[in-house]
């Protein structure tokens, strides 16, 4: 008797019955009601009344923060879902299965991992989740190589990723999977929010130079940035690429001051962004005058968290962003207070995509009537929603990316307290951040999801 | 037995009983019960116990027996790896090709690192081995991204086709060995118990025998006198009208290629590379496997492996959630306050954990854990000669 992945807890309860159900081999032909009779047949296939969910987030390293952020949006989506609280964005959200009666009426129970922000541990702990705890859903990561390497392992094992905080076009790029989903925006559509607003502010005929962190994100980030501005009319002088772990970005600045450019982008993230951009402010760039224009700095994706590491320098910057506390639509509002209650201060970005996820997922199963990978996979390819802080959103069957509008924001020249930094310029509609899932920064053609797999 | 004598046989059958027995060992609570969290009897972790074994094996063998501390063993480690999965990607899935392939880009490497390294001793050695290793990191996490696949690492695609397997379309490749999958695993429930004999851990825990063998070999060679003659009194070697570079780089290839071998494992198990296996904390970890476990001692790597392993994996997912549910039974303020102290070593704390007992370890035990292991042997035979029984040849850990 060989077999893999089976958990540990459904076997020692139902023994050997459990691997029955070995009709599902061909999933594919199935479709809705038919998932509600499979129970069993399938990785960690929850038994007796709770079911176990996986998050893995760095909780040490240069992300912490945002892991931290991210650990108090899933405790807060579990207490809701399992009827505690004020209930969140339940209330608000537009699909009505959840009940506050836990998912499919099992209680949700949670166990947590440290990603440390390093794709080995992340992959050893979410393994670690998946063979010991028996979760039967991973979720967090909050950077693109982690988000990338993560997806594999739960395709691989059979259960579902709920990606965090990545941004990368490569994780429904041409890293994406089949059972793995997400939620928050990505470069392509930073770059298509992003350009026609700047073009307004700044002109069509700016000549642009680029420092790039040296890794896959800054790779897709500047791609995307530079060829929607292009289109826009715009001019690439320069891209420098930056090495990651450098803080003394002067040497990279200097150069900027002898070039024809008058526009500064910065494809930086966290710890990098607030370095450069000092370092930018610091060398005068933003008070200079070139090619008869105010010169100005660009930085395509912001966060709170780091908005608050650059202070002042922020002030009149545009980003693009996937969420803000400061957004007044139900949902939002009442995600705020939630989480506001609970924790003292508003909720980030990350936090906010992360709590959404897990509301997705729950959904999912309890519309899908099955916790089966392939049934969650199929509940939420295609879904339309609203009510979860985005607006109108489409789960895309065709990537397992999120489309929703795309916020433009601008660091707030008069910020009234440390958390009211980023003010939302323009929410840049839906069908204009869309793309081909074949478009060639997406991987082009050969990118495919593969088939769904339920592991056992 | 095998050309070892008798207390290094008998050291070598224990490990191997071990290795055979450890998804019974290491799982001694019974599933559903609190302490549960404990139990390390899972695959993954299983696997990650042996191969790092095999690294810090190998480390000992430069470490423990030339007394050169390098400080970018780590850099092997990552080129054995990233050989390994270009072969499954390319050539083919079995594991075999994959790790033979690890050692040897990871053994030539490390003859050019060493070549290099080797002309200083002390500090300077170290910080040359650890500037290669972060040159190595900074290359692959950037300038090599079309060879390493940059931050994001290289995975087994379902775009992949490897020569020498024909998978169907779009089927993503497992790692195999002749067939049997790596991640393959044949269940016992007894009672409330359930243990997992994994094939892959299995594979790696032969390997790991293997290179624990060539160990006990190496170490009573003589070439391995030669190593700790080096270690002795370098200068003293030298004037006797000895050249030690060639056995020193020797040993630093050897102790390379182990690495690569450990690589070469990791892949052959969880089919994935990132740069960061050769960041420098990398490095630095398998120098703490082998002082936590005693340097210079046979089993003591091995220990040490997994005992950083364990704290990595187990004592970093205890969150303050079960902890309330472990203390429950006290009253309410208890309760919190006992969580409260207990917090700051637990989750993301488990450094601060390890930092501790690191610190117990040298300052009460410097020779390690092989220390502790004896010491408690040295009592045990004490109070039976007191008790006048002869001394049964207890197996003390070398």
């Amino acid at each position: 008797m060989s077999k893999k992945n089976l958990t540990r807890r459904g076997v020692l309860k139902t023994g050997a019955a459990g691997v029955g159900a070995a009709g599902l081999a061909t999933p594919t032909l199935f479709t809705g009601a038919v998932w509600a009779d499979g129970h069993t047949g399938f990785t960690n296939a929850p038994e007796g009344d709770t079911v176990t969910l996986g998050f893995n987030v760095p909780q040490s390293g240069p992300y912490a923060d945002e892991g931290a952020d991210e650990l108090r949006a899933y405790e807060l989506a579990v207490e809701h879902l399992n009827g505690g609280g004020d209930g969140g964005m339940i209330p608000t959200f537009s699909s009505k299965t959840l009940e506050g009666n836990g998912i499919l009426g099992k209680k949700v129970e949670y166990v947590t991992g440290d990603t440390q922000t390093k794709s080995d541990a992340a992959r050893a702990s979410a393994k670690s989740m998946i063979e010991k705890d028996g979760a039967i859903m991973i979720t967090g990561g909050s950077s693109s190589g982690v988000a990338v390497a993560v997806q594999a392992l739960c395709q691989e094992a059979g259960v579902i990723f709920m990606a965090g905080l990545t941004h990368s076009n490569d994780t429904t790029g041409k890293d994406r999977k089949a059972n793995g989903f997400r939620h928050f925006f990505n470069s392509y559509m930073s770059g298509a929010a992003l350009a026609p607003v700047l073009a307004n502010a700044y002109g069509k005929d700016r000549k642009a130079y680029h420092l790039t962190a040296d890794y896959n994100w800054g790779y897709t980030t500047e791609e995307a940035v530079v060829q929607a501005t292009e289109a826009m009319g715009w001019e690439t002088v320069n891209a420098v690429k930056t090495p990651l772990t450098q803080t003394d970005f002067s040497s990279y600045v200097a150069p900027v001051l002898q070039t024809d450019a008058d526009i500064l982008v910065l494809n930086h993230y966290g710890g990098n962004m607030i370095n450069s951009l000092t370092s930018a402010v610091q060398f005068g760039l933003r008070d200079k005058v070139a090619n008869g224009k105010n010169f100005e700095i660009v930085v395509p994706l912001y966060s709170r968290l780091m908005a608050r590491g650059a202070g002042a320098n922020v002030k009149g910057i545009f980003g693009s962003t996937n969420w803000h506390w400061s957004l007044t639509d139900a949902g939002s509002k009442a995600f705020v207070q939630s989480f506001g209650t609970k924790y003292g201060f508003p909720p980030s970005q990350a936090a906010h995509t992360t709590y959404v996820q897990t509301l997705l997922y729950a959904d999912a199963v309890n519309r899908a009537g099955s916790f089966n990978p392939c049934a969650v996979a199929e509940a939420l390819e295609d879904f339309e929603f609203d009510g979860l802080g985005n607006g109108k959103t489409l789960y895309r069957g065709a990537d397992h990316q999120c489309f929703k509008d795309v916020l433009v924001v601008k660091g707030k020249e008069n910020p009234t307290s440390e958390f009211d930094l980023l003010e939302v310029v323009e929410v840049t509609p839906v069908d204009q951040v869309t793309y081909d899932p074949d478009h060639p920064q997406m991987g082009g053609a050969e990118a495919t999801l593969g088939s769904c797999n339920v592991g056992a | 037995m095998l050309g070892l004598n008798a207390k290094d046989a008998g050291l070598f059958l224990l490990v191997t009983i071990m290795v055979i027995l450890a998804p019974l060992i290491l799982n001694p609570f019974p599933e559903g019960s609190e302490l549960a969290q404990f139990n390390a009897g899972y695959p993954d972790l299983m696997q990650r116990f042996v191969i790092f074994g095999i690294f810090a094996i190998g480390f000992n063998i430069l470490f423990g027996l030339t007394g050169y501390l390098s400080f970018g063993h780590a850099a092997f480690l990552g080129v054995g790896s990233y050989a390994a999965i270009w072969m499954m990607k390319l050539l083919t899935l079995n594991v075999i090709p994959a790790i033979i392939m690890a050692v040897i880009f990871a053994g030539l490497f490390a003859l050019l690192v060493g070549f290099v390294s080797l002309r200083r001793s002390g500090i300077y050695f170290s910080i040359l081995t650890l500037a290669f290793a972060q040159m190595s990191y900074a290359l692959a996490y950037s300038v090599l991204t079309p060879l390493t696949g940059g931050e994001t690492g290289l995975q087994i695609k379902s775009t992949d086709s490897p020569l020498l397997s024909n998978l169907a379309n779009g089927e993503i490749g497992r790692a195999n060995l002749f067939g049997l999958e790596m991640g393959s695993s044949f269940e016992w429930g007894v009672g409330n118990w359930l243990f997992t004999f994994n094939a892959g851990y299995y594979i790696a825990g032969i390997v790991m025998l293997m290179a624990f063998y060539m160990s006990i070999r190496i170490f009573r060679s003589p070439f391995g006198m030669m190593l700790r003659a080096v270690k002795s009194n370098q200068q003293r070697m030298n004037y006797t009208g000895l050249n030690s570079k060639p056995y020193t780089l020797a040993a630093f290839v050897i102790s390379g290629m182990y690495a690569g071998l450990a690589g070469g494992l990791l892949v052959a198990m969880d089919t994935q590379v990132g740069p960061e296996r050769m960041f420098w904390t990398a490095s630095g970890e398998v120098v703490l496997m082998s002082i936590l476990g005693g340097v210079g001692t046979l089993i003591g790597p091995v220990l040490g492996a997994g005992m950083i392993k364990y704290m990595e994996n187990i004592i970093s997912k205890i969150n303050d959630n079960i902890l309330h549910q472990w203390f429950a039974f006290l009253p309410d303020g208890m309760e919190d306050f006992v969580v409260f102290l207990i917090h700051p070593f637990i989750g993301k704390g488990w450094h601060l954990t390890l930092g501790l007992v690191f610190m117990a370890v040298v300052i009460f035990l410097p020779g390690g854990l092989v220390e502790g292991g004896q010491r408690i042997g040295r009592l045990f035979r004490r109070k039976k000669r007191d008790g006048a029984v002869g001394d049964a040849a207890k197996t003390p850990a070398e």
